[in-house]
Formats: C-alpha cells, sequence, structure tokens
C-alpha cells in the first residue's frame, strides 16, 4: 500500500488511477526464491540429515520452511508491517489454493474410479437382483438405486418445500416476537446430525404410527434435514427484496397476503429456486436418514409407499463395505451418478442464484414488451 | 427492524417506515388487519412454529424410546464403556462419547484455523475474479455428499496419509496425543484411527465455518476500513485491526455450528473408524468410535420394536441430540446476535 506522493501534487497530468495489487518483479522473485530456496534446504535436511520418511511430512516441513524462509527474505527489502503483511497474505492464499485442490480432488477421484464400470452400457439399466458375490463387473447395476434416489428427494422436496418457504415468509414478512427463536431453532437445525432425522422418523413414524420401512419413512426422514436449509436460504433471499415494492403494493391497497403472493415471492423467485435446488442438492446426498428408515433392497422397487427401497448413497455405503473389488468398483459407479447429479443441482442453483431478485429474465422482458405495445394499441384504436 | 421485532405493529406498512425525523412523535397506528391477512398470518405462523414442534417430537419420542434402557441401566449407562446389547447386557456411552468429542475435536483443531483463513481469503484477498469461483466451490464442497467423502477418505486419503501418521508418531511421539504403543510397520495398526476420521470430518466442517464467517466478515464497515488504511495501515493490518474484531462473534458461532456437525457426523466417520468400546487417547492407533457412528452400525441388528438393543440406540441418539442441540442453539444465538448488530447499523 505505498501511495505515490508525486501523483498528488500538481494537478498537470490527467489522473491516472494508481493499481493497488501490481504484482511487482521483485515480489515474484521473493516467492519464487523462498520456495526454491525451502525445497533445496528441506530436501537436504528431511532426506539426508535427519531421519525423517513420508511425503506429506515433507511437503509440510516444506511449508513451514517456504513460510520462514519467505518472511526472513521479505524483512530484507521491507519494513515490519509489510513483511507481515506480505506473509499472511501468502498463508491465506494457501488455504484458498488447498480447499479448490480438495474439492477437485473428490470430485475426480470418484469419476475417474466410477468410470470403469460406468462405461458398461448395462450399468444404469440393471438392478442387483441377478448378481452374486462372484459375477463379472459387467452384471448388476444402480437402476433401483437411481429409482429410489429420485422418488424419495421428489416426495422430500414436496413436503420440506411449502413448508421451508412458508416459515420463511414467517420470519421474514410476518416477523414479531416469535421470530427470533424460530430463527436460533432453524440455524440450530442445518447443523443438527444427519442420523438423528433418520432416528427421529424411525421412533415416531416406523416404532409407534407402524409406517413401514419404505421411501415415503425415507422422505420423511430427508424431509427433516431440508426443512432448515431450506427456510434459511429463502429468509435471505426475502430481505433482499427491496421494501419499495412491497409499500408500492401497500399504498396500492393491497393485503399483505396479496403483496406476499403478487409481489415479493414473484420478485424473489429465482433466489427461491436456488433454495430449493440447494436443498435438493444436500438432500439428495445424505445417507445417514434413509440408512435407518429405507430399509435395503437389491430389486428395483418403484412403489415408495410399500417394501424397502435403495438409494444411491445407501447403495455406495453397502457395497463399499464388501470384500470384492467389483463390488468396491460398483459403488464408485454409484458415487460417479450421484456426484453428477449432485454437480448438476448444483450449476442449475448457481444458474438461478445468478438473478438478482427484481432482475428480469428475457422471457418477462419480452412480455412486459408485448403487453406495452397491446396496451398501446388499445389506447391507439379509438382515437 | 425495532418495529418488526416487537410485534405490536399491527399494520404491515410501519415495518418499513423506521427514518421518521426525531423531533416528530409518530402518529399511533392502529389499523386492524383484514380476515385474509389475519389467516395469512396464522398459517404462516404455524408453518414458523413446525421447527419447534419438529424440534419437540424429536426430543419426546427419543425420550420415550430410550426409557427402557435409561430404567435398565440407570447412571451406569454413563459411566459403562462397553456395547453388548444381548443377553449379559452391558452397555454405555463412557467410551463412544468421548471418542466422538476427539473425533469432533480434532476436525476443530483443523477446521477453524483453515475455515477462517479461507473466509478470510475470499472476502479480503482474492481478485474479484477469483472470489466467485471460490465461493461456488466452498459452497459445493459443502454439497459434496457425507458418503463422498467416506469413500475419498478411506480409499484416496487413508493409504497416502498413513506415513505422515507414522512419521508423527516416530518424531512427535512425546506429545501424549501422538504417542503410539504398537510397531510401526503394519500400516494396519495405524489405519482407521481417530485421527483419520478427525481429518475427514474437517474437510466436511471447513465449508460452514468459512461460509459462516464470510458473510460476517464481508459485512465489516466499509468506512472503518478506509480509515484504517488512511492511517497508513497494510491490508493485514485492516484485517487485524477491522475485519477480525467486527466479526469475532460471527466466528465463534460459526465454530460451535461447526462443532455441532462435526460431533454429529456420521456416515464418512463410520466408514473409516474400526469401532472400538474403549476410550483411548492415542489419536494415531487404529480403531475409534462415535454415537452417530454406533448408531449406524448397530441399528440394523434389531428389528423389533421393544428390544433393548434399539432402546439402548436411541439413548445413545437422546444424549446426541441433546450435546448437539445446546452446542448449535449457542452458536446459532451468538450468530443471530451478531447479525442483528449488524442490522441496527443499516
Amino acid at each position: 500500500m505505498t501511495v505515490d506522493t508525486e501523483a498528488a501534487a500538481p494537478a498537470a497530468a490527467p489522473d491516472r488511477p494508481l493499481r493497488l495489487r501490481r504484482v511487482t518483479t521483485e515480489g515474484a522473485l521473493t516467492l519464487i526464491g523462498a520456495a526454491a530456496g525451502a525445497l533445496g534446504l528441506v530436501w537436504v535436511l528431511y532426506e539426508r540429515v535427519l531421519p525423517f520418511t513420508g511425503a506429506i511430512g515433507f511437503w509440510l516441513c516444506w511449508y513451514g520452511t517456504f513460510l520462514v524462509l519467505y518472511a526472513a527474505m521479505a524483512a530484507l527489502q521491507w519494513d515490519k508491517l509489510t513483511v507481515r503483511d506480505r506473509v499472511a497474505a501468502v498463508a491465506l492464499w494457501t488455504g484458498g489454493l488447498l480447499a479448490t485442490a480438495i474439492v477437485i480432488d473428490q470430485v475426480a477421484y470418484t469419476l475417474v474410479r466410477g468410470f470403469a464400470v460406468v462405461r458398461h452400457v448395462g450399468f444404469f439399466r440393471q438392478d442387483m437382483a441377478n448378481e452374486g458375490p462372484l459375477s463379472a463387473q459387467t452384471v448388476g447395476g444402480v437402476r433401483h438405486a437411481i429409482i429410489g434416489t429420485l422418488e424419495q428427494i421428489t416426495l422430500a422436496t414436496i413436503i420440506a418445500v411449502p413448508l421451508g418457504i412458508m416459515a420463511a415468509v414467517f420470519l421474514a414478512e410476518v416477523g414479531g416476537r416469535m421470530s427470533r427463536p424460530v430463527r436460533t431453532i432453524v440455524d440450530a437445525m442445518t447443523a443438527l446430525p444427519d442420523i438423528i432425522s433418520g432416528l427421529f422418523i424411525l421412533a415416531f413414524a416406523i416404532l409407534t404410527l407402524g409406517m413401514p420401512r419404505s421411501g415415503l419413512a425415507a422422505s420423511l426422514a430427508l424431509a427433516v434435514t431440508m426443512l432448515p436449509i431450506v427456510t434459511r436460504a429463502s429468509e435471505a433471499v426475502l430481505r433482499i427484496v427491496p421494501g419499495t415494492l412491497r409499500e408500492a403494493s401497500y399504498a396500492l391497497g393491497g393485503s399483505q397476503w396479496r403483496t406476499v403472493l403478487n409481489v415479493v415471492l414473484p420478485t424473489a423467485r429465482s433466489g427461491l429456486s436456488t433454495a430449493v435446488v440447494l436443498a435438493m442438492a444436500r438432500g439428495i446426498g445424505e445417507t445417514a436418514p434413509v440408512l435407518l428408515t429405507a430399509g435395503y433392497s437389491r430389486v428395483t422397487n418403484v412403489d415408495p409407499l410399500h417394501n424397502w427401497q435403495t438409494s444411491l448413497p445407501l447403495y455406495i455405503f453397502y457395497e463399499i463395505q464388501l470384500p470384492q473389488n467389483t463390488e468396491k468398483v460398483r459403488a464408485f459407479g454409484a458415487g460417479f451418478a450421484l456426484v453428477i447429479v449432485v454437480l448438476i443441482l448444483f450449476f442449475i442453483a448457481r444458474r438461478l442464484g445468478g438473478v438478482a431478485p427484481g432482475e428480469l429474465t428475457r422471457r418477462q422482458r419480452r412480455e412486459i414488451a408485448r403487453e406495452g405495445a397491446r396496451a398501446t394499441a388499445r389506447e391507439g384504436a379509438p382515437s | 427492524m425495532a418495529g418488526k421485532e416487537s410485534g405490536d405493529i399491527v399494520m404491515p406498512v410501519a415495518a418499513h417506515t423506521q427514518t421518521a425525523p426525531s423531533d416528530d412523535t409518530p402518529r399511533a397506528i392502529s389499523a386492524m388487519p383484514s380476515t385474509g391477512d389475519r389467516i395469512f398470518r396464522g398459517v404462516l405462523r404455524g408453518a414458523g412454529l413446525s421447527v419447534f414442534v419438529i424440534t419437540g417430537l424429536i426430543l419426546v419420542f427419543l425420550i420415550l424410546r430410550s426409557i427402557k434402557a435409561f430404567k435398565y441401566r440407570g447412571l451406569s449407562f454413563l459411566t459403562t464403556q462397553a456395547w453388548i446389547t444381548t443377553n449379559p447386557q452391558h452397555f454405555g456411552i463412557a467410551a463412544i462419547l468421548p471418542l466422538g468429542i476427539l473425533i469432533a475435536l480434532i476436525a476443530m483443531v483443523i477446521a477453524v484455523p483453515a475455515g477462517i483463513g479461507i473466509a478470510l481469503f475470499i472476502s479480503e484477498y482474492a481478485p474479484q475474479s477469483i472470489r466467485r469461483t471460490l465461493i461456488a466451490i466452498i459452497d459445493l464442497m459443502a454439497a459434496i455428499p457425507s458418503i463422498i467423502y467416506g469413500l475419498w477418505g478411506l480409499l484416496f486419503l487413508q493409504p497416502r496419509i498413513l506415513g505422515f501418521d507414522g512419521w508423527l508418531g516416530r518424531h512427535l511421539g512425546f506429545i501424549p496425543f501422538f504417542h503410539y504403543r504398537k510397531p510401526y510397520t503394519p500400516s494396519a495398526y495405524l489405519a482407521q484411527s481417530t485421527f483419520i476420521a478427525g481429518v475427514v470430518v474437517s474437510l466436511m466442517v471447513i465449508p460452514i465455518i468459512t461460509s459462516l464467517s464470510r458473510q460476517v466478515f464481508s459485512q465489516a464497515p466499509q468506512g472503518e476500513r478506509e480509515g484504517a488504511y488512511a492511517l497508513g495501515s497494510t491490508r493485514w493490518g485492516m484485517v487485524r485491526t477491522v475485519v477480525l474484531p467486527f466479526g469475532r462473534g460471527g466466528v465463534i458461532g460459526a465454530t460451535m455450528l461447526g462443532l455441532g456437525r462435526a460431533l454429529g457426523e456420521t456416515i464418512a466417520v463410520t466408514l473409516i473408524i474400526a469401532p472400538v468400546f474403549a476410550f483411548n487417547y492415542h489419536i494415531l492407533e487404529s480403531g475409534g468410535n462415535s454415537i452417530a457412528a454406533t448408531i449406524a452400525l448397530y441399528f440394523a441388528s434389531f428389528p423389533s420394536a421393544g428390544s433393548m438393543g434399539l432402546s439402548a440406540l436411541m439413548a445413545a441418539g437422546l444424549v446426541l441430540f441433546g450435546m448437539t442441540l445446546i452446542v448449535n442453539t449457542l452458536g446459532a444465538m451468538v450468530i443471530g446476535r451478531s447479525r442483528s448488530g449488524q442490522a441496527t447499523n443499516d
């Protein structure tokens, strides 16, 4: 943050904006020098002098040495405050890069390992009915799990979304004494252990009400985990709907329910869809609630109300624990499908979320233009 | 905000007219909402209160189902390190509760600095072009199913981290936690340990801590930031004197919500640990457990509703639920307070 003092002097030259985050040669060279120096030093000490072994340990030591060397080299050139600033920046950059690398690694690892079995055309068309411990990789698939996942997430969305959005409207539009405790409990429920919702449905619906283990029971458990996610995300969206829109509606004599239904919710539509899709992405990957409530089936069961059903995460959970390599590969195949579904939902959510509340889509703008043209035509005709 | 919270203002318009000049006394507004509005609000209030109903129902049914186990074991449920629910029924949470807490603590030791660091990087350091991508990546990290974390941890991370485990044990073994009582050579002695489970859980907690703290950091007042710069501060100086103090409440709340998540993580832990029922603080040694993993592993063995085994699992689940509910509610309250403070500012 060094401000050029001469730039502030006489206003002869036209103002040029100061670039605050320019990469300077000495900054880059210091970084590279520290990295290379640390690599050499750690290699000599770690591999030759000290009795250390192991790749992860090596890179951890390298990173520590790199930070120290970088700080030392920076101290040779800059003052103390700048040194701290530079070291903190480097450390924080590492955090960001590391998180990115881990996410990419997880997704890529699952996709690559899963690809081995997904190539077989039959994998998505077969269930596990004809599969045995010694079956070839080409026998057996995930059809039943995909059907189960789709049915369960649909039912769970139908249950959780209306309730969740209504709770969000309560928090954002009605408020009152109860809004703060409700918000606190919703926040607390978002981090509730996923197995608790399964245990709750097991204790309540299955053991007490006598509902069988089925897709519907699993959907109920999923709905319990999705509800707070929908509510929190929707409330955040409803809060940024401009107050002027509501006031305009009230000034025109609209009642509150009219205002909410015809002004607030349509304005926030894209954000609400993001909330729903994100909650679906979370719900689709939940294993623990389904584990306790859906049972486990190796054959296709399209009826979510009766008999046991399997979903993709549950399928992975059971397959990965089997000793045969073919079963592990099938688990990765199901993981492939699951990751693809989650990624698709996630990108849909990002696309929808890119639209600010009140911003019109191209179709809406066309509609408005057409409406306007019709109105002018109507008014123009009699005169 | 104040008008909205107090609840005695009946006309909806009033919620948005807060900036009256101070010397006027505002007229008391006492409009009656229409019947439609009253029904509408009633329905919404019902939906809002449903979260209380659900939480209450969870509590009630877990208690109902666990009475049998509590009655049979009494206080020794809390002091027994075993899980034998068939005939010489001898079970308690004295091993699985602290083992689960140990996993959560390891996760927090890694996730809190990493999460805060990434949040600071996103909100303060990252160039605008990277920022959106990084936010998306952290959101994606939260959306990746826990079963995928489990797969990745079991088959990708574990073979690669075992060497590091041995390294830690050999060179930092003087620290009691890293002390290791068996030879290092067959790596099976090191596999499926509390430490590996903790590392995987930490990756699942990082996005929670990051996204919550990032939201608080990005709300640090612009005027104070520029003030710090104007006084000659570096970027890090500004972060330390403005952003971090401003975000302290949010960070504490985010940490507690992350802890709640770490305590209850089920599937990844179940896949990774080799379940044991004796407490052992040597985190590098094979074997670990948690309440959630015990439930996931044993629930299938007890199909009949009245069995002691199921009741024991419900009792353990009740303990887990109570613990996480307390931690999460405190965290949510801290976050809510930091949020409402920001609301009065604007």
